[in-house]
């Protein structure tokens, strides 16, 4: 029973969102700090160090942190502007419970109450339909601590198989690609590495917008002379500045790395001895991309022979070289295909390994990277290991002190979990960190899909628009409140310092996570008493791991300002930079740089599909969706800031000039959006520097706003990733309500 | 304080961050009928001085560069002082500290000759017949050189970036419809 208790709009006015601004304190100049506490940014994957000013258990302001290497006091609109979350007026509290009678729906409720009833519920469900009746969402926001302990929540005391993060909708294509040509899924380099690269390859990043901070990487190699190339439908701000633009067609991205490829081979331009000695699989690449003539990629991709053959040689010449991409080839339903195809250009050209050769995924979520290695994935136990792998599962057992027969098998991905619960497989849910309602596609079928849920637990800072159909809300810690490790983009493992304690009966996840294992009766394995106890064990399970972080200590990645893994000892310093020449890792045991038995990378056949849905006389034009600069995923937390809202206040619908004059729309006129599953209103914005048969719509905004009313559920087969980045839509002028 | 603009949003992204240039003879101090805007001994222009300002407005019409800004609800004229609580404690601006490109730096010539190679800090601003110098320096190619910023003709070019794209998405589109 999860329909929403009251009109949204009730509770909309009680929980908000509502703006922040500087006030009072925040205000005030020359306010001594009682402290001043070195950390990191909240917000994206590249965990910018920050340093908050604390007074009166409140972070009232920053200072740019300049000491830390990454960004070097370097920060973006939203680590500008974090310290406003803090002291928020829509922050929870106390615990609250679904009561229509109430003002907004919800009822305050004491804490261990609350635990009670989410413990009891899972208890009555999982007893009644079995332990993979109970589902849990979890997110990739969450320290390393946390996601560890979610992950043996949920396999060890709930004993369910469905238990999945909102990486699904982030990490998951690179990280599948990664493996199957790496057999490791982690940046190949630190950033550093970007500066000595002659060409760099943007596939699908809006890096300007997304990862600010990579932006100085990127044009400070280009001051020393790097050529960039950006692939992307729109001139996003990191395109404008490039040397070459390859404006593609949503969703071709694979046909143009094979067609690359292909005047690679052309032209010899290509790593023999390389590919020869640390590589398998290239001649069946090669005849792969043999039909991927300029004519055909172009004719398929959109792009004009001219800039492929440009690209190509570009590529093909360079001596040193950095290819990244992010979710704008991931997001596909052969999202997989994409990385893959990008993977065989880095392979080919054997421009990896060394200083100035590099290649990475930019990491989308602050803990993107080290929430994808330790066990809430729903195939997943930590240190990178499977769930399915009977060795993986006897040495996490072990660990953890249980039978391995007691551990569930894989379970379903997070869509697939709405699906299951849509069907009535699943009767019950708790999420913690992830707001399906906004960053999930299709959300009018998650919308039924929470209707028909028997008991809903959310757990959040703020109310998300998920938790609008809880039933039972617990109150949980900002990223300032608690302390912890993330791994950043580059691999690089930081610690998250406290600055503030948690206000009024909020406590950290982890707390929330053992009270409800103790209630469920599992003591054993759930009585830490610090993040850094967590962390203990984190290293204990994950020795031996791919992602091994046996050696890493809180005091090291203070000393070191970071520390890449994996660091297999507690003399070793780290890996900033994968696969050098005559590297051990644990699964070649010296046999060669990568993590196959042969030490050998893989080449893979990345094969080309079009779309799950493309475009046709009904739905002539396609949709893609993405991020802007001063907002961040879901908005649950910078949809309250103020400064952050006015930058940009609502999402506009962006379209070219010439689909525009067609459909007589002008800038700032109000457009309907709509697709076979939903449809929206929001006002033009007609610029030249998009496709003309592609519109683009930011995905931060909830309800009638929200993009993802519009988007398709179809998913990669292989990473199960959805297809944001592409389904057909019509567009057309609102009539005027003469209002 | 400094503002941010798009230069021509339907045809680029291209944004310009507005700071103040702090001009070695400044035309808003020049204007001002209650001598508010003072310029300190190394060169900052600062911000009006509250007690004297009376938002007349001078300033904001007279700047070349449109830096000032009123604040209407303050009755006081605003804008960048270089951040002087932090420069002249050895801090850099806030805004050049945490600029993700580092299209704002602030630093010495030879740290910048280092990291610019290609490019040379010119701070010679010609406004039809008015020349006006700065403090604070824009960067422009080494090649070919250039003494001077000539502000009046280049309000006619194009948002930068324009050159490498036209060409391509101009050519036939083939894509769907």
């Amino acid at each position: 029973m999860a329909l929403l208790p009251v009109d949204c709009t009730a509770i909309l006015e009680r929980f908000g969102p509502h703006l922040a601004y500087s006030e009072g304190l925040r205000l005030t100049t020359g306010v001594e700090p009682d402290r001043i506490v070195d950390t990191h940014c909240c917000f994206c994957g590249q965990q910018c160090g920050i340093r908050l000013k604390v007074k009166d258990n409140q972070v009232f302001g920053f200072e740019p942190r300049e000491d830390f290497p990454f960004n070097q006091g370097m920060l973006c609109p939203k680590g500008v502007k974090r310290y406003l979350q803090g002291s928020h007026p829509d922050r929870l509290l106390s615990c609250y419970e679904r009561d229509p009678r109430s003002p907004g729906g919800f009822r305050p409720l004491p804490y261990e109450r609350a635990i009670e009833r989410v413990a009891s519920e899972i208890q009555r469900i999982q007893s009644a339909y079995g332990p993979d009746a109970f589902a849990l969402l979890s997110g990739a926001s969450l320290t390393n601590e946390k996601a560890y302990l979610i992950g043996k929540f949920a396999h060890m005391a709930l004993k369910t198989a469905n238990i999945d993060y909102n990486g699904r909708l982030c990490m998951v294509s690179a990280g599948a690609g990664n493996k199957k040509a790496f057999g490791v899924d982690r940046a190949a380099n630190p950033w550093s590495d970007i500066l000595k690269a002659e060409v760099i390859w943007i596939s699908g990043a809006n890096v300007a917008e997304c990862a600010p901070i990579t932006t100085n990487y990127i044009w400070q190699a280009r001051e020393f002379g790097a050529k960039v190339i950006v692939i992307d439908p729109r001139i996003t701000p990191i395109a404008r500045t490039c040397d070459l633009f390859l404006p593609i067609k949503p969703g071709s991205d694979v046909a143009l790395f094979n067609g690359v490829l292909h005047l690679m081979i052309e032209n010899d331009w290509l790593d023999h001895e390389f590919i020869n000695s640390h590589t398998a699989g290239f001649n069946d690449v090669a005849e792969s991309v043999k039909a991927w003539t300029p004519e055909k990629t172009a004719a398929v991709t959109g792009v004009s022979e001219r800039g492929i053959r440009q690209a190509a040689e570009w590529w093909g010449r360079a001596k040193t070289s950095f290819l990244m991409h992010a979710r704008g080839i991931e997001h596909h339903s052969h999202g997989v295909q994409n990385v893959l195809g990008a993977i065989n250009l880095v392979l080919a050209s054997g421009r990896i390994g060394r200083p100035g050769c590099g290649y990475g995924t930019i990491t989308g979520q602050a803990n993107g990277q080290g929430a994808r290695e330790h066990g809430q994935k729903c195939d997943q136990l930590p240190g990178y290991r499977e769930l399915n792998n009977p060795a993986h599962r006897a040495e996490v057992a072990q660990v953890w002190g249980i039978d391995p027969r007691e551990l569930p098998h894989a379970g379903a991905d997070a869509y697939e979990i709405f699906r299951k619960i849509d069907r009535g497989e699943i009767r019950g849910l708790l999420s913690i960190c992830f707001n399906p309602m906004v960053s999930l596609p299709d959300n009018n079928f998650i919308r039924r899909a929470l209707d028909k849920v028997e008991f809903y637990a959310a757990v959040d800072f703020f109310l998300n628009e998920t938790a609008h159909h809880a039933d039972v809300v617990l109150p949980s810690a900002l990223q300032e409140e608690d302390e912890g490790t993330v791994t950043q983009l580059e691999g690089r493992v930081i610690k998250i310092n406290k600055a503030v304690d948690c206000p009024g009966d909020a406590r950290p996840d982890w707390k929330i996570v053992q009270d409800l294992a103790h209630r469920l009766g599992c003591e054993r394995g759930f009585s830490f008493q610090s993040p850094r106890e967590i962390f203990e064990e984190l290293r204990r399970a994950s020795r031996g791991g791919i992602a091994d972080y046996s050696g890493i200590t809180y005091e090291k990645i203070e000393k070191q300002n970071g520390v890449f893994w994996p660091c297999p000892d507690e003399k070793h310093t780290g890996t900033p930079r994968l696969f050098e020449p005559g590297s051990w890792n644990p699964v070649a045991q010296g046999a060669g740089p990568f993590y196959f038995a042969d030490g050998k990378a893989r080449f893979n056949v990345a094969t080309y599909t079009p779309s799950a849905e493309t475009t046709d006389e009904d739905y002539p034009v396609i949709l893609t969706t993405g991020r802007v600069v001063s907002q961040y995923l879901s908005g649950t937390q910078t949809r309250r800031i103020g400064p952050l809202v006015d930058q940009y206040p609502e999402p506009r619908v962006e379209m070219h000039p010439r689909l525009a004059s067609r459909l007589g729309i002008a800038d700032g006129d109000w457009t309907t959006v709509e697709s076979r599953r939903g449809q929206l209103t929001l006002r033009a914005q007609v610029v030249t520097t998009i496709r003309p048969d592609t519109i683009f719509i930011p995905y931060h905004w909830a309800g009638s706003q929200s993009v993802n009313q519009l988007t398709i559920s179809a998913q990669d087969p292989i990473s199960r990733i959805p297809e944001f980045k592409v389904c057909a839509v019509r567009l057309r002028k609102t009539p005027s309500t003469g209002s | 304080m400094i503002h941010l603009e798009y230069l021509d949003r339907p045809h680029s992204v291209q944004t310009a961050p507005v700071v103040c240039m702090h001009c070695d003879s400044p035309t808003c101090a020049e204007v001002c009928p209650a001598d508010a805007i003072k310029r300190t001994a190394d060169g900052v222009v600062q911000a009006a001085r509250k007690p004297r300002c009376i938002a007349c407005n001078n300033c904001v019409l007279a700047c070349p560069f449109g830096v000032p800004k009123m604040a209407t609800d303050l009755e006081l004229m605003m804008k960048c002082d270089m951040c002087y609580d932090r420069t002249s404690v050895g801090k850099k601006p806030m805004c050049a500290t945490v600029c993700p490109s580092q299209a704002l730096f602030y630093g010495t010539e030879d740290e910048i000759e280092r990291l610019r190679p290609n490019s040379v800090p010119v701070n010679r601003f010609q406004f039809g017949d008015q020349t006006i110098t700065t403090q604070v320096r824009v960067m422009a190619p080494k090649t070919p050189a250039v003494e001077y910023v000539d502000v009046t003709s280049s309000l006619n070019a194009q948002a930068i970036g324009q050159d490498i794209f036209f060409n391509i998405l101009e050519e036939p589109f083939t894509g769907g419809k």
